[in-house]
């Protein structure tokens, strides 16, 4: 693959603008912030258009340069001291998965999940991503970090440990938080409105 | 034997690291008997793939590299 020309160039960063900025929001949780990254990003993408190797796809290659733009935000957050520290809503979230399950650990009768159907037509189904949308804003924010900077952004847990500077014990303990509240929200979202 | 907490807890860690086979093992039959888990299971396999779909080339890298 040759590296498009200008014009196409501009076009395509147009194009997956939109994605970019809602990929850096459900990142860093604040819109001022994904705004500066994403234009930070597409700069970059023009500036260095000669480091584009042409391996990836061009897409892909602009979508690099947004997540290591979104790493930067996020240590400049934690220094600056605007995160939460994690056990603050370690306890409340505990509380949150102890209403899905009754004393013996086995689900709650409401709680219980049910199908959502094949995956693509989730995948394909424009409403799927909205709700997918609304439950990770919906997320504390601690927990939201840790799930998209492992399902999104597909970091190790031990990188993002060394991120967030938590043991990777807790990683674990709060990914699965994560998917759990996820999958009830999308559950409540997405198939009340689909029945609707 | 596992219960459904447990059992939600080794499904989500499973994307996140390689079980041990004890692990694996409690897991497997759980599921095997838990309709509600097997669900959820299959959920977070969803949530673990949305997150690949969020870039639009992400599923092309994916096959070029298979």
């Amino acid at each position: 693959m040759s590296i498009p020309p200008l014009d196409d160039r501009m076009q395509r960063l147009t194009a997956v603008r939109p994605r970019l900025l809602s990929f850096a929001r459900l990142h860093l949780r604040h819109h001022a912030q994904a705004e500066d990254a994403v234009q930070d990003t597409l700069e970059a993408a023009i500036e260095k258009q000669d480091s584009f190797s042409g391996r990836s796809g061009y897409e892909t290659w602009v979508f690099g340069i947004l997540k290591y733009k979104i790493l930067d935000t996020m240590r400049a957050q934690k220094r600056q001291g605007t995160w939460q520290p994690l056990e603050d809503e370690g306890e409340a979230d505990d509380d949150a998965i102890d209403r899905l399950f009754q004393q013996n650990g086995r689900w709650l009768k409401e709680a219980r999940p049910v199908s959502w159907g094949e995956p693509e037509a989730a995948f394909e189904n424009e409403l799927f991503w909205q709700v997918f949308d609304a439950c990770m804003i919906a997320l504390p924010d601690n927990v939201a970090r840790a799930f998209s900077l492992r399902e999104l952004m597909g970091l190790s847990t031990e990188e993002i440990c060394r991120e967030l500077g938590i043991k990777e014990n807790n990683c674990w303990v709060i990914l699965h938080r994560a998917r759990l509240r996820l999958r009830a929200c999308i559950e409540q979202g997405w198939l009340t409105e689909e029945a609707s | 034997m596992i219960m459904c907490r447990r059992a939600t807890e080794l499904m989500s860690q499973r994307l996140d690291r390689p079980l041990a086979w004890p692990e694996r093992l409690s897991l497997r039959f759980h599921l095997a008997m838990c309709g509600a888990c097997s669900q959820c299971n299959r959920q977070f396999d969803l949530l673990h793939e949305a997150g690949k779909r969020f870039e639009p080339a992400a599923q092309v890298q994916e096959q070029e590299r298979e």
